[in-house]
């Protein structure tokens, strides 16, 4: 078996496999997203019970983050405030990526008039301190972890856009799109056929980074009070118990903001390792 | 250079316009009114006062008129008033609160430049080797570390056990009676942590960047060249790389002031600092919406002027812009 056919999607494959850091990124992610989809096997508590004879306790075998200024299990409350990280990281991304890609593609592809007043709109854009903007939308709505999710997908869709485009621009002029308009293939399908795959790998990369991006955005919120409301957990809400009881209550502070940063930093790897896996050139770059 | 800075102002305007458009729409779009807010404090004011509320801050006309009224005032720099209940004009509670702001975000911004700079370069010249490893381990961790998590372990560490450094406002009580010297030292061991961490916030980013564009110019030929014909390495890194490896890095400047004053939010709340990041914080939990949309117009513009300073910087800098080739 050793005429092992080497297609672009293997050897990408291998290429990410062989980045050790990548690697341990995806499957502390996959580790992650098992932990929440089986939080209530993972631990006997529940996030939201209040104990009153077990309040802020310090780590210890049968807690092993401590426990909250309600007795609450922070272990659990951190596995449970994980599903809100993955959904806010996935959603919001998804909202970014889908708006990104459209506007580049028109931008791009029709250029002229349209390029310019998209293009203007993401200059526009991109002059508002983003978290200003965010705040500004979110605290005049009812607070909802859909509203925090579609607002951070709608302030972060520029740099999708930018890549995009530069992206059709760089493939409307190739023989194959030539031929497809040759061969009388209609605007639409030279779009969304031929041009909108091969565009499709540099946004997978902002993606996965953007996924980082979301997170911190929504901890912050949630600390700030303005994100995603108690008692649901998430790490970001912890956090503001954890500022307030600081100094009895170190294990309040410590672990969700722990738990924060090693989600995004395997998302910045493996983000990293997809650019890396998919231009062989930029290996170490 | 002239027709350059003529042509770069000239586009200012459509951005200045889109600005207030985006800012007067998000905040309309919105539900709920600021009357409501209002009128909610005093159960008594009954459909009538809400009405006159409602006429006299313009709410009953159409979103149009409002917008035409609000635009004719702005262009007046008249940004209405505060519907706190000081009811002060919004210009005059910002211009308060800029000074701090955007000192603390200067001032970072060239603790980050000085720091990341040098860092980007070594890792470049050093590539490779452990003492890279090392810095992207660093950069890498950077990236992930949540501010406002950063600062409350500061917080802790520095302010509750160590308690070297206060932890909360910028002046100590009392300290109005001290000499100038002692309220300026007060001053500088209050702004420690938060200028510490608004220049943490983007150092990873910042020496990334600048290590990969002094990895593209030193692969250059014109760097082989001067090797090659025995400049010292010291020359060639820092008189023949630098100056192109920096290009890039100017336009990077521009864009790293949105973010930095977004992040004056998160490290203004926690440290408790009364700059324009705490004012808008405030101003978006009592609905000041008179405020609200002018601190979004005037954080947009301060992102305008320092693209625009970046790109005059950037055109200084690059001769083929300077000489109208760009």
């Amino acid at each position: 078996m050793r005429d092992q056919v080497s297609s672009p999607y293997r050897e990408f494959w291998q290429r990410f496999a062989s980045n050790r850091f990548a690697t341990a990124g995806l499957v502390v992610i996959a580790v992650l997203f098992l932990l929440s989809v089986a939080a209530g096997l993972v631990t006997p508590y529940s996030p939201d019970t209040i104990d009153a004879w077990h309040v802020l306790l310090p780590p210890s075998g049968s807690h092993w983050f401590g426990t909250d200024e309600l007795g609450r299990d922070v272990f659990t409350r951190v596995v449970y405030g994980a599903r809100v990280s993955l959904k806010v990281g996935f959603v919001a991304v998804g909202i970014a990526v889908v708006i990104g890609t459209v506007i580049g593609l028109f931008a791009g592809f029709y250029g002229g008039w349209v390029d310019s007043v998209l293009m203007r709109l993401v200059d526009i854009m991109l002059c508002f301190p983003t978290f200003f903007l965010i705040l500004a939308v979110i605290a005049m709505l009812e607070p909802s972890i859909w509203y925090i999710m579609v607002i951070i997908g709608l302030t972060g869709w520029m740099g999708v856009a930018r890549l995009v485009r530069a992206e059709v621009l760089s493939l409307k002029s190739r023989d194959f799109i030539l031929a497809a308009r040759v061969l009388g293939a209609s605007d639409s399908r030279i779009i969304f056929r031929h041009i909108l795959p091969n565009a499709l790998s540099p946004v997978l990369v902002s993606a996965t980074l953007g996924v980082a991006g979301a997170i911190l955005t929504e901890s912050a919120l949630s600390f700030l009070g303005i994100g995603v409301q108690p008692p649901t957990p998430s790490w970001g809400n912890i956090l503001t118990s954890g500022k307030d009881y600081i100094e009895f209550a170190w294990w309040l502070s410590l672990f969700p903001g722990v738990a924060i940063l090693v989600t995004v930093l395997s998302y910045n790897l493996v983000g990293e390792g997809i650019r890396d896996a998919l231009d062989p050139r930029r290996q170490q770059g | 250079m002239a027709n350059y800075l003529i042509k770069r102002i000239l586009m200012l305007i459509p951005l200045l316009l889109g600005i207030t458009l985006i800012t007067f729409t998000v905040i309309h779009l919105a539900p709920g009114e600021p009357v409501e807010m209002q009128t909610a404090m005093s159960p008594k004011a009954s459909a009538a006062s809400r009405a006159r509320l409602r006429e006299f801050y313009g709410l009953d006309k159409p979103l149009h008129v409002q917008y035409g009224m609000w635009l004719s005032n702005l262009s007046r720099l008249d940004f209405g008033r505060s519907f706190a209940p000081d009811n002060r004009p919004v210009l005059d509670k910002i211009k308060e609160r800029i000074p701090i702001t955007i000192s603390l975000n200067v001032i970072a911004l060239i603790l980050e430049f000085g720091l990341a700079l040098p860092i980007g370069i070594m890792a470049a010249v050093h590539r490779d080797t452990l003492l890279d490893r090392a810095i992207s381990v660093f950069v890498f961790v950077g990236f992930a570390v949540p501010t406002f998590w950063l600062a409350l372990l500061c917080m802790y560490l520095f302010g509750v056990k160590l308690s070297w450094l206060p932890i909360s406002g910028i002046h100590s009580l009392g300290s109005d009676q001290w000499s100038w010297w002692w309220r300026t030292l007060d001053l500088a061991r209050h702004l420690v942590l938060p200028i510490a961490i608004a220049t943490f916030g983007s150092l990873a980013g910042l020496s990334r960047y600048m290590r990969s564009t002094m990895i593209e110019v030193l692969s250059q030929d014109y760097i082989t060249t001067a090797r090659a014909k025995g400049v010292r390495e010291r020359v060639v890194i820092y008189r023949h790389a630098l100056k192109n490896a920096l290009l890039p890095v100017i336009t990077l400047l521009g864009f790293s002031l949105p973010a930095l004053i977004g992040g004056s939010v998160i490290f203004e709340t926690i440290f408790s600092i009364p700059g324009m990041g705490q004012l808008f914080y405030q101003g978006v939990m009592a609905r000041d919406y008179p405020l609200v949309m002018g601190i979004l117009v005037i954080g947009a513009c301060l992102t305008l002027i320092g693209n625009l300073l970046a790109d005059l910087c950037y055109a200084l800098a690059d001769p083929r812009i300077r000489h109208g080739r760009g």
